[in-house]
């Protein structure tokens, strides 16, 4: 017993001696989140208030804390704003449909390939992710394949296209993003005790009642994850909508690039940049309270 | 009814070969079309050929462009993990004041579109007179991956059994001993995969790296640029390419890992 007291003081002398190391620890890594990104936003927060300096140069602006900023920019561009949620919110749906019952098969029924089939989920995505959208905007284009079948056939008429269109861009969104919405589902899935959906088997209920009372309550966590990860992302994307788009489906976050590089219009895109996050964090922080898994945070 | 009956049964392996294609779609068309006898123009199929790979670097400026992102992946993958790996530490095995606010500032960079991420720092950069290039996308990606190397670092040291560092203090090795011999091993392979992390999402980083980058030129840079006018096939020869390299690493480490644990 004195031996391990004597253990126990030789430990907590140590912490005590030590209690500057965790942030020593931290110290380096802080310093640059704080530098090169709580900065930038507090500069940006700046920038979004400023007007053009009175002798009309391109790309000069000046203090003058003009918050109505923020009411033009947004009435400028109220229409690419809600196409950026509107199509965030289409391919986050369509990701957890497609990527649900992908992470339940991997994660009960795939038995010894779960490592593998797991690496294959990832595998596509270390193919550059802009190689892969401009091969779907080809195999959907109209010199590929898909697009002849169906004219064929009649599903769509000729001068139906699949490409430069708002259903491109989502079908895009929800391939780019779906590993973020995959991986989290597994994490979660593969966490629950199979003895649950036994013993709700055991109880009488069928296999549809037993996964809306026990298997999918079980996974909110991973869906919760997994919807942010992809929603996030694809309310600020422009790639997609460059990409497979047409001119009327832009979003917000080819007006922040356009009003950066060709208009050189600094204030307009940091009050839509900081619209954009501000919206996005109250969307999330409302989602996390009514999903109730404070936890993530 | 056979037939229902064995669809009924297998309807979730069906379902997952389904999505597996849906997966691998793009990535076959972009392997096949890199034996694409198409020139500069990579649009329609002109036959086959071996040349592309025979001469990845054929087409102008590709293999510039793969170069500069190999540079930045690497430097930005060791600094970040380094950074990322010591903030995972702190917040794993010390209790300290301050814990909740640097677990936000280490969500923030995760929860922002890269795109306000992009604009805010190319902004500051130019009010500091600091010109667009190699360093600032450097700093970007740096800035952007400690966050996921301190989340996946954190995950595995949160794995470990604590009893393990105990033993190995109760067999009157130091702290630092212990560190060195018992805890760093464990939480290796942590490690590894964060850095392989922070490569690939540096590797493939658009939308950031293109406000900081001015006139450097990245591989994803180079594929967006080309696509206004259709991308030559050696790019799609470097996409394969690095398919199979981070393919081969991920099953070789998986192997090495099963050994290890036999």
């Amino acid at each position: 017993m004195a031996f391990l007291h004597a253990a126990g003081s030789k430990v907590s002398s140590l912490k005590e001696k030590r209690s500057l190391l965790p942030y020593l620890l931290l110290a380096p890594g802080i310093i640059w989140l704080f530098t090169f990104f709580v900065l930038p936003i507090a500069n940006l927060a700046r920038t979004s208030t400023q007007t053009p300096t009175a002798n009309g140069d391109t790309g000069s602006y000046e203090q003058t804390f003009r918050f109505a900023n923020y009411v033009d920019a947004f009435l400028d561009n109220k229409e690419q704003f809600s196409r950026s949620f509107i199509y965030a919110f289409l391919a986050t749906v369509l990701a957890l449909a497609i990527a649900y019952p992908l992470a339940y098969g991997i994660a009960f029924k795939s038995g010894k390939y779960k490592n593998l089939l797991l690496v294959l989920v990832v595998a596509p995505f270390f193919t550059s992710f802009l190689l892969r959208t401009i091969a779907w905007k080809q195999i959907l284009g109209e010199e590929g394949p898909v697009i002849a079948v169906l004219r064929g056939i009649h599903i769509i008429g000729e001068n139906t296209s699949l490409t430069a269109s708002a259903f491109a861009v989502v079908t895009g969104m929800t391939y780019n993003f779906l590993p973020f919405m995959t991986l989290p589902l597994y994490a979660s899935l593969e966490r629950i005790d199979p003895r649950t959906m036994e013993a709700a088997g055991d109880l009488y209920a069928n296999a549809f009642t037993t996964f809306r009372k026990v298997t999918l309550p079980l996974s909110m966590p991973g869906v919760v994850a997994g919807t942010l990860l992809t929603f996030i992302p694809a309310a600020g994307d422009y790639v997609n909508a460059a990409i497979l788009g047409n001119p009327n489906t832009k979003m917000l976050g080819n007006v922040i690039e356009s009003r950066f590089f060709k208009i050189v219009d600094y204030p307009t895109a940091a009050a839509l940049s900081f619209t954009l996050m501000a919206a996005i964090l109250i969307l999330v922080t409302i989602y996390i309270r009514k999903a109730g898994t404070e936890e993530l945070v | 009814m056979r037939i229902t009956w064995w669809f009924r049964k297998n309807l979730i392996r069906v379902y997952m070969v389904l999505g597996f294609t849906y997966l691998f779609i793009p990535v076959a068309y972009t392997f096949a079309f890199s034996f694409n006898n198409g020139g500069k123009s990579n649009l329609v199929w002109k036959g086959f050929t071996l040349g592309n790979w025979q001469n990845p670097c054929g087409a102008p400026d590709v293999c510039l462009a793969l170069g500069n992102s190999i540079r930045v992946g690497l430097i930005s993958t060791v600094a970040a993990t380094f950074l990322g790996t010591l903030i995972a530490f702190a917040l794993g095995r010390h209790q300290f004041k301050g814990r909740s606010t640097t677990n936000t500032l280490i969500f923030l960079p995760m929860a922002t579109p890269e795109v306000v991420l992009g604009a805010s720092l190319l902004a500051m950069f130019l009010n500091l007179g600091i010109n667009p290039g190699f360093w600032p996308v450097v700093i970007a990606h740096v800035m952007f991956c400690i966050s996921f190397v301190v989340v996946t670092v954190k995950a595995r040291i949160a794995s470990l059994d604590p009893r393990l560092e105990q033993a190995a203090m109760d067999l009157y090795a130091n702290e630092f001993q212990t560190f060195r011999k018992v805890t760093l091993p464990l939480v290796a392979p942590g490690i590894a995969g964060a850095a392989l992390l922070a490569f690939s999402l540096s590797f493939d980083d658009f939308i950031i790296t293109n406000f900081n980058s001015g006139t450097l030129t990245t591989f994803p840079k180079f594929v967006y640029v080309a696509s206004a006018r259709g991308i030559p096939p050696q790019a799609n020869v470097i996409g394969s390419a690095m398919f199979f390299l981070a393919l081969f690493i991920v099953i070789a480490g998986q192997l090495v890992s099963r050994r290890k644990a036999r």
